[in-house]
């Protein structure tokens, strides 16, 4: 069995800590030598290449990579001893945006968003800007990890904040090897806690909302017939509810490409994920609709092309220099790692697409 | 040359049987994915089932897919090993059960 490292790959210099290394393991081999198709040719099958912006929906910001938690499967190659964080200099100028975008959904993610400094001022402040959804994407750990975190529940109470948070799995042992020893009660608790202010409760307001990526090198089932397995379990054993299930891919770069290498299942994961293309779900994915800000206020077109340091193709690069019809239309930048959003029900961070 | 029988590459070219006979492969596949989908019983217990078959008939492919699909749709190792157990129990029993033909015959001939 894989052990949780406890360390980033980062901290660990590891070759694949470095985005220019990722992605010639994902243009180089089977997708070189022509035995699987590379994702700008499959597309161009069903004449969707290039993938092009459409109207902005979801503004995802990623306030910094540093964590509580070390998960095996982090694609931002998060953990405690990343230094990535958003200043507040910078906050201020996502403001900005925030007040005048026209996107329905603003996504906060990390990282855990919590653990910058100024995560609190920046919610109270965006809260204000009126956007219907507003996301954060809590690893619920966080909440039992310091006395200061204790509260979150009632502070996200108060903002009307929309909580999402993993969970591998609704056994010990699964959530644990994945997420570090520890995390499955952890999470439980945080969970019951969240339960116990009104998130999650069948007619509350207060959305609490669970995101599900597979423990390993396999996809994701139906994202109904998990949540169904999920909520029973969840309430049988520990009287949890929640909202929705979000059943997410995970996709081969940092640290799960790192996994999928060292436990020899990278080329049938590919092979996976290439044979379960599915065209209806290019057509959804969420990288058309949104737009991802980095910790330096860099902009992306989704989380993944920020951790493989993919820019968006645009004149626009910089929070400091948004400008939302500028970026509408870009060509979406794209690689082999793309194939994860379109596999079968297709992938987003709000789940399945298709 | 191919030094084994088995190849799990091969597990991916299944479908490929269409090829010399596509009536008969399709008709096949149709009934198969028909067969899986939800019904009386549930794909998870569908797949589970599967998997405990794939062990009494010992195919190496089935048991690669079987595995595979369990873990997708979450079912946890101690479930898989049970269905297992199931398949086994079976297996045996029925090994076992002809031993009551044994008796008979030896009663009969040497009673």
């Amino acid at each position: 069995m894989t052990k949780v490292k406890t360390q980033s790959l980062h901290k660990r210099e590891s070759t694949l800590a470095q985005s220019k290394r990722q992605l010639e393991i994902l243009s180089n081999g089977i997708f070189q030598n022509g035995e699987l198709p590379t994702f700008a040719k499959k597309i161009g099958e069903t004449n969707q290449f290039p993938l092009k912006a459409k109207k902005l929906e979801i503004l995802q910001i990623n306030v910094g990579y540093m964590c509580n938690q070390v998960c095996e499967h982090c694609h931002v190659d998060a953990g405690p001893d990343r230094k990535e964080i958003m200043t507040k200099e910078t906050m201020q100028q996502c403001l900005e945006v925030i007040k005048n975008t026209g996107a329905h959904t603003l996504d906060l993610t990390g990282g855990a968003p919590e653990m910058n400094p100024n995560f609190r001022w920046f919610v109270e402040e965006a809260s204000k800007a009126g956007i219907i959804d507003f996301i954060v994407r809590s690893n619920l750990t966080i909440i039992r990890a310091n006395k200061k975190y204790y509260d979150l529940p009632e502070f996200f109470k108060k903002h009307n904040v929309h909580v999402v948070s993993s969970m591998p799995h609704w056994t010990r042992g699964k959530t644990d090897k994945q997420r570090g020893e520890g995390v499955f009660d952890m999470s439980i608790k945080a969970l019951q806690e969240l339960n116990a202010v009104g998130y999650g409760m069948p007619d509350s307001g207060l959305r609490l909302d669970l995101v599900y990526n597979p423990s390993g090198a396999f996809l994701p089932g139906d994202q109904m017939a998990m949540e169904k397995d999920f909520k029973k379990a969840l309430m049988e054993d520990f009287g949890i509810q929640f909202h929705n299930l979000f059943a997410i891919t995970n996709l081969p770069i940092s640290r799960f490409l790192d996994y999928l290498i060292a436990s020899e299942n990278y080329e049938d994961y590919m092979y996976q994920l290439v044979e379960a293309y599915n065209p209806a779900a290019v057509a959804n994915v969420m990288c058309t609709n949104t737009i991802s800000v980095s910790w330096d206020g860099f902009l992306y077109d989704c989380d993944f092309n920020q951790m493989l340091e993919l820019p968006v193709n645009s004149k626009v690069k910089h929070i400091s220099e948004y400008n939302e019809e500028l970026l509408e239309g870009r060509n979406i930048v794209i690689s082999q790692h793309c194939y994860g959003c379109t596999a079968g029900a297709g992938s987003s961070c709000q789940g399945s697409v298709a | 040359m191919q030094k084994t029988y088995y190849d799990p590459a091969d597990l991916r070219k299944f479908g490929k049987i269409t090829e010399w006979s596509e009536e008969l492969g399709n008709k096949f596949f149709e009934y198969y994915g028909k067969v899986f989908e939800e019904g009386a019983l549930t794909a998870r217990e569908k797949s589970l089932i599967a998997l405990a078959v794939a062990h009494t008939e010992q195919c190496p492919y089935c048991i690669d897919a079987y595995t595979k699909d369990g873990l997708q749709r979450g079912v946890t190792k101690e479930e898989m090993m049970e269905a297992i157990h199931v398949g086994a129990a079976i297996k045996s029993g029925a090994t076992l059960v002809h031993g009551v033909q044994m008796m008979n015959k030896v009663n009969k001939l040497d009673g």
